[in-house]
């Protein structure tokens, strides 16, 4: 399956869509709706590009048919369920089937053993356990391959580090913030990820980061950092990159991806970038149909170094949702990050506060100096300041002012960081 | 001798905030360690702390354990004549010689009057001042 040319994976998309959209124009009142209102019938699926005339759903439709309305299954058939966080909204509520468990344990399982662990390995999950769709789907990804897993879930981070000791953990799965306050922890506990563990791979995601961040962890904490990427409505994290580091595999028979300009919905030519939307072609128990992610990427079709023929998914670029707009000027996290991590006397942690000054936007980003470029001398100090400030505003065409805090003094997260703190009442 | 006469300073970089100065002089007192000279750079948001101590190391060790930043810096101690005209004395001697001074801060304590300097060539300024007849306390002065 993994390596199917290209037509074939396609031949196979388009029989699994077909069936889908009949299942849900019968089963599913709320997409029958939709598909009426849009003034679609299954019957007008014709071809794998025929997708496009398919309604959306978004967000605000989990949230709008709270708890489980959005459900075929029957309760009975219900295996599991995992909620959202709901820290931008309301929670929302996901559902599995035996079928829908067992494909994501499928799909992870082909991801981890992509970047090559398996039995031998111990893989220590350090995603948080429970509602969160994170420590399951890994635990269970990682138990299929053969491998030993190591549940730690989040938090008592000096004793999840002895444990990576003790039981020499050879991989782990967190958040890539987490994996750096570790090393941090680490450190002052006088152990050094890189020389005193077995640790060689991180399974790093559930939150955007950049190439950069993935030099600085490898070349600090002596482990290769792969991307995994995912979202509970997707059934949680569920695709990741193979050791050549090239781009994340969505497999075809489980997704169907599309790169979507955000304004019209309409597709963007191949490569570009634009808004994601996927289509999960076997979910039974919840399925989602032209679901926009709102995350920004783009799409490589070309077959991988690795053999692997699926496409794959470029570096998240930036949230539909989480641009800021700064006296005008569209800017993303994500490039203020790269721009960061690319001046060595920048540390890792660092935090963007966006203020009202008068009628202007204003723009704060803190950051922490590294003890390797910490200078006795003020002149020192504030050359870096003004380094970073003026790579910024190259980077972002908007000036932003720098402010030197202590290190280790900027939040640390166990979790999906929050890296913007905007104060603007609007 | 230059050698004996390079000081380890310890130097802390510190948000300028309220306690941050009491935060630092808690952690020197706990390790139990004395500063014999002290004085702080500050720039906009943030300052530089920087001190001589009868103990570097204890120091180094107890910051760093806080998270502070914390690096050595080699300076020297010059005697002064604890009179007018004492500190114009050895700011010319370096002056004539195109030493640059980069900071430097002064005590006045049970060796007399103490300019502590930061130049960029100490081994120079050393071998200056002593041909100009002042002298340069060794580092066992302090530590």
């Amino acid at each position: 399956m993994e390596e199917m040319p290209r037509a074939e994976i396609e031949r196979h998309q388009y029989r699994l869509l077909k069936a889908l959209v009949y299942k849900l124009y019968s089963f599913s009142p709320f997409y029958h709706e939709r598909m009426k209102a849009r003034g679609v019938h299954p019957d007008d699926i014709r071809s794998l590009a025929d997708v496009r005339k398919l309604p959306f759903m978004v967000k605000s439709d989990l949230r709008d048919n709270y708890p489980d309305k959005l459900f075929i299954a029957d309760q009975d058939d219900v295996a599991r369920y995992h909620v959202s966080s709901g820290t931008t909204g309301k929670p929302t509520v996901v559902g599995y089937t035996q079928n829908d468990l067992s494909n994501w344990t499928l799909s992870l399982a082909r991801a981890l053993t992509s970047c090559g662990l398996g039995r031998g390995d111990v893989i220590q999950v350090s995603y948080g356990y429970g509602l969160f769709t994170g420590g399951l789907g890994l635990h269970y990804g990682a138990e299929r391959i053969g491998a030993s897993v190591l549940p730690t879930s989040v938090g008592n981070t000096e004793r999840q580090i002895e444990l990576m000791q003790d039981l020499r953990a050879t991989a782990i799965a967190c958040t890539p913030s987490y994996l750096l306050h570790m090393g941090e922890v680490a450190e002052k506990m006088g152990i050094s990820i890189k020389d005193d563990t077995e640790l060689r791979a991180g399974i790093l995601g559930a939150e955007p980061w950049t190439e950069q961040m993935r030099q600085r962890i490898e070349s600090w904490l002596g482990i290769k950092a792969y991307n995994i990427y995912g979202t509970s409505e997707l059934s949680g994290p569920m695709f990741c990159e193979c050791t050549e580091q090239k781009g994340i595999h969505i497999w075809g028979d489980l997704a169907l991806v599309e790169v979507l300009d955000p304004e019209t919905g309409e597709t963007v030519a191949p490569g570009e970038t634009g808004e994601l939307t996927i289509t999960m072609l076997q979910k039974e128990a919840m399925p989602m149909i032209r679901y926009r992610v709102g995350d920004l990427s783009s799409v490589d079709y070309d077959p991988c170094p690795c053999g692997r023929t699926h496409p794959r998914l470029q570096r998240i670029t930036g949230r539909v949702d989480d641009m800021l707009i700064i006296r005008g000027i569209n800017v993303f996290p994500s490039q203020i990050e790269h721009a960061l991590m690319a001046i060595p006397e920048v540390g890792e942690h660092f935090q963007i506060v966006v203020d009202r000054k008068g009628a202007l936007d204003d723009m704060l980003i803190r950051i922490e100096v590294r003890k390797e470029a910490f200078s006795d001398k003020i002149t020192d100090l504030m050359l870096i300041r003004r380094k970073v400030e003026g790579r910024l505003r190259n980077a972002l065409n908007v000036a932003a002012e720098v402010e030197l805090v202590e290190a280790g003094s900027l939040p640390r997260f166990e979790g999906k960081s929050k890296k913007v703190v905007d104060r603007r009442v609007l | 001798m230059p050698a004996e006469c390079m000081i380890r300073q310890i130097s802390v970089f510190s948000e300028n905030k309220p306690g941050k100065l009491a935060s630092i002089a808690k952690a020197l007192q706990e390790g139990g360690v004395n500063i014999l000279a002290f004085s702080i750079a500050e720039a906009d948001g943030f300052g530089v702390v920087r001190a001589i101590v009868n103990k570097p190391e204890i120091a180094y060790r107890e910051l760093t354990r806080l998270g502070y930043n914390v690096a050595f810096t080699e300076v020297i101690a010059v005697g002064m004549e604890d009179r007018p005209g004492g500190l114009y004395e050895i700011a010319d001697l370096l002056g004539g010689a195109s030493l640059n001074i980069e900071y430097a801060y002064a005590y006045s304590g049970k060796e007399g009057a103490v300019l502590i300097l930061r130049v960029d060539n100490p081994a120079d300024a050393i071998a200056r001042i002593q041909a100009g007849g002042r002298r340069c306390l060794p580092s066992s002065v302090f530590q």
